[in-house]
């Protein structure tokens, strides 16, 4: 049913009357509302797509032809690192956090996460690293020793620069956004699920998420300790990766990649798990096998931390471990290959419904498999040798990359939109969008197998004429701005929708989960009751009965409803003027005072180890006046609100503990 | 609703999946991430073993019976501290805050002593961060270390204060037991290192 559709996807929350305001700037300040952190994670994520965008075409302009001329070698440097590391550690990863954020409380049948604070907190902490990471192109020294960092080049006397204090304080930040979010996340999942609704009737995403985050909270602590080995021996010369000085360069690559392979599952879980989501909900019939994808998504994250050098395979680590991490980065397919055979056996003989969502999920299964082919291509050290550091291994992470994870998180923006906003994206505008970036993609990646099988290598700035290479070059620029056109197609569906789109109701896809059962967007409490779970896909089981049980696998024909609208059915009890017993948390301007905090120190580090002094004062401050905002605390600094008094008694503290 | 206002799982209005606290499975859920924040700290210094281009080397600094010393007054510091939560878990105000300073005091005996143990190194023996692999990767094992320890002293003390002004009842026992959760990790942590380091390192 359409219920509160306002433009801006903030609306609800004025339903609960509260003294410190829901509306203007310093309510998103101060916002410890999971949609909204979700929002903002989102819109964030966004932008620094379109920066990694610019900074990719930018270097496909440079590449088009033979001694282009347009940026010189060092800008170059610059803009493949920061190119790889924005898409990377400041796209796909918060873009993911996002949907947990907005997505994974509604699935679970929650108001909000275990520690609402923390939550902004990461949030804040996040954008300070992602700023702070690329604050480096103001005085024209980003970041230029590539995404992975590789030691000697990172080292002192050979950057002296301040690009990759930059880049080693930014990560640095951008590791602990990522740690207290996945303790976040991880409790919200273990603890916060609506009663009846064990382990394995979660949904397939909320599993994803808790993957994830396993995985996060396990490789996160490892490029911490890489980085601070390299923070130490560039501020206060030791050498850990120095061979002068009796260090191992080696000793990085190992850390680097100990953490940057289940890094790589990081990216892609979150992607799976979306389209895990949207494939069922349009072929109108369970996941296929859905206990196999779990337990393969398990598998894969605990393989993830045993196939690191095959990233290795060029450095010479001898035939013995090379064999070994070749075997077992082939077994790491096997999981992946499962969960493709259930996303195609769950489409197999169901009522297809070929929205955008559901294309750019079929999109993420089909690039997905060619990304993955030649992934397994290159886990043979004799194959990898030849490929390594060429375009073909560039052509097989953008495969897997875009065409996963991107494409599947699109697919998540597509699906999950009309619940955030409350209208849903116009279809002819998605279509378009859809079409011409799985065209667009194939044009840019799809060259560069053959560019890199013929030996043209990674990084270089410029190549020269009559290698063969110019029209395949050519043929990526291309692709590459088109790929930027169906972005701008994309933007203007997204932006126009707000106001324009087809009115949402709660269920605008007669979805399976828990979120479709309440308005859109969702009312500050999420739910006025918290559902009671008695099957996988309850909402699903609520409307359709036995038909719609756990143990059925045929497809449930669409009702005639769901081409305009929602479908009625009884819903998980919403109802107006019902919030007397819901108490939530208020918002608190702690988690951003201890952001700045931590972006000061940072600062500190690369100008004047004195101005760390007020940077972790602030940090400190925060933390301790957060951990005592108690019951009728006085108003923070720069409010004139008081808090809203809960009603127990608590000197409560999430972080106090770190 | 749930319960991050709400430290109490005895509180009426908390449920949570699993019947453990919030800020428990935390605790529990950021050691184990910690777990391979020292393992990898402790496999840089293995891996660095014995690559030391120039002196000092391990057993030219390391003084094992100094440090078995400060070791057992930290050991001897989670005793207090299972003392403490034992008394505040029987509303036993008047004694966990004895404990509590009690386990306060032997941790800043432990960091006097590392303290005392990193200024004999750098001013008599001239290992610095900067002198050697080893120096490098002791320093910067051990302080990260006492780090950890410094924080769970200003934890023990807050917690002190805490309940000099009433703010730590029977009912808040959680909050005593969650930094002792972290206090006997980092407690378990310096076992292994003192291990690795000090008994195996020279």
């Amino acid at each position: 049913m359409a219920t509160l559709v306002r433009p801006m996807p903030r609306a609800a929350a004025s339903t609960l009357p509260r003294p410190s305001g829901d509306t203007g700037i310093w309510s998103w300040i101060t916002t410890i509302d999971h949609k909204r952190i979700g929002i903002l994670y989102g819109a964030t994520a966004f932008l620094l797509f379109l920066v990694g965008g610019i900074e990719a075409l930018i270097m496909r302009l440079q590449l088009a032809t033979p001694n282009g001329q347009v940026v010189d070698a060092d800008t170059f440097n610059q803009l493949f690192t920061m190119h790889g590391t924005t898409m990377i550690f400041l796209v796909i990863m918060p873009l993911s956090v996002a949907f947990f954020n907005y997505v994974v409380p509604l699935q679970i049948g929650a108001r909000d996460v275990a520690f609402p604070r923390m939550n902004a907190l990461s949030y804040w902490i996040f954008l300070a690293g992602a700023i702070f990471i690329n604050l480096g192109w103001l005085i024209g020294q980003a970041p230029d020793a590539g995404w992975f960092g590789y030691a000697n080049l990172t080292e002192k006397p050979y950057a002296m620069g301040l690009n990759t204090d930059f880049w080693l304080l930014g990560l640095q930040i951008l590791g602990i956004a990522s740690i207290l979010g996945s303790l976040n996340f991880f409790v919200t999942i273990v603890n916060l699920r609506a009663p009846g609704m064990r382990m394995m009737r979660m949904p397939v995403f909320c599993w994803m998420t808790m993957v994830t985050n396993i995985l996060m909270l396990l490789a996160f602590p490892v490029i911490t300790v890489a980085l601070t080995l390299l923070l130490f021996d560039r501020f206060f010369g030791t050498h850990f990766y120095v061979p002068e000085g009796g260090g191992d360069p080696q000793l990085w690559v190992h850390l680097f990649w100990v953490f940057g392979h289940p890094e790589v599952y990081i990216l892609i879980l979150p992607a799976m798990g979306i389209v895990s989501q949207v494939l069922p909900t349009f072929s109108r019939k369970p996941l296929f096998g859905t206990p196999f994808v779990i337990y393969s998504g398990i598998a894969i994250a605990f393989l993830s931390f045993g196939v690191w050098a095959h990233h290795m395979f060029a450095q010479g680590l001898g035939p013995t471990a090379d064999s070994a991490f070749a075997l077992s980065t082939m077994a790491i397919a096997v999981p992946t290959g499962v969960k493709i055979f259930n996303w195609i056996g769950t489409m197999y003989k169901g009522h297809l419904h070929f929205t955008t969502p559901m294309l750019f999920s079929i999109g993420f299964i089909f690039l997905f498999i060619i990304g993955g082919l030649s992934g397994v291509m290159h886990a043979s050290p004799p194959a990898d040798l030849q490929q390594n550091n060429t375009y073909f291994i560039v052509a097989h992470f953008h495969y897997v990359l875009f065409g996963g994870a991107i494409m599947g998180l699109f697919s998540g923006i597509y699906y999950w939109y009309p619940k955030v906003i409350g209208r849903v994206m116009d279809e002819t505008l998605g279509k378009w969008h859809f079409w011409l970036n799985m065209i667009a993609m194939n044009l840019t990646f799809f060259p560069m197998h053959w560019t890199g099988l013929d030996g043209m290598p990674r990084r270089i700035y410029t190549y020269p004429e009559g290698m063969g290479w110019d029209a395949y070059n050519m043929a990526d620029t291309i692709g590459a701005f088109l790929i930027a056109a169906s972005v701008l197609i994309f933007i203007y569906n997204a932006v126009h929708s707000m106001r324009h789109g087809r009115v949402a109701g709660n269920d605008p896809w007669d979805g399976r989960t828990l979120e479709w059962s309440i308005p859109s967007p969702p009312p500050h409490y999420n739910f006025v009751e918290i559902p009671t779970v008695h099957a996988m896909d309850d909402w699903w089981h609520t409307k359709y009965g036995a038909a719609g049980h756990e143990g059925a696998t045929a497809p449930i024909p669409a009702p005639p409803a769901m081409a305009g609208g929602s479908v009625d059915v009884h819903e998980h009890g919403h109802e107006e003027h019902h919030e007397v017993h819901i108490h939530m948390p208020d918002p608190s301007y702690f988690p951003i005072v201890v952001a700045i905090g931590m972006f000061i120190a940072a600062l500190g580090m690369i100008t004047n180890f004195w101005v760390c002094l007020p940077g972790v004062l602030i940090m400190m401050a925060g933390i301790y006046a957060w951990s005592f905002e108690p019951v009728n605390a006085p108003a923070p600094p720069g409010s004139a609100e008081v808090h809203h008094a809960p009603t127990t008694p608590t000197p409560q503290t999430p972080v106090a503990a770190h | 609703m749930a319960a991050e206002v709400v430290p109490n799982p005895a509180v009426a209005g908390e449920r949570t999946s699993t019947g453990l606290n919030h800020r428990k499975v935390l605790m529990w859920t950021f050691l184990g991430s910690e777990c391979m924040f020292f393992g990898s700290l402790i496999s840089n210094f293995q891996v660095q073993r014995g690559r030391s281009l120039n002196g000092p080397y391990p057993d030219q600094v390391i003084n094992i019976p100094f440090t078995s010393v400060s070791t057992f007054a930290l050991l001897m510091s989670s005793l207090m501290m299972v003392l403490a939560l034992a008394a505040i878990q029987r509303n036993d105000v008047r004694s966990m805050k004895i404990w509590l300073l009690a386990c306060a005091f032997l941790g800043t005996l432990f960091l006097g002593g590392q303290f005392f143990e990193f200024t004999q190194f750098v001013a008599e023996k001239g290992l610095k961060l900067s002198t050697n692999i080893f120096g490098g990767s002791f320093f910067v094992l051990t302080g990260f270390h006492g780090t950890h320890v410094t924080i769970g002293v200003i934890w023990l003390i807050s917690l002190y204060f805490a309940a000099a002004r009433g703010k730590i009842t029977q009912k808040d026992s959680l909050s005593v037991e969650l930094a002792g959760l972290y206090w006997h990790f980092v407690d378990i942590v310096w076992v292994a290192i003192f291990t690795i380091v000090y008994l195996l390192g020279t």
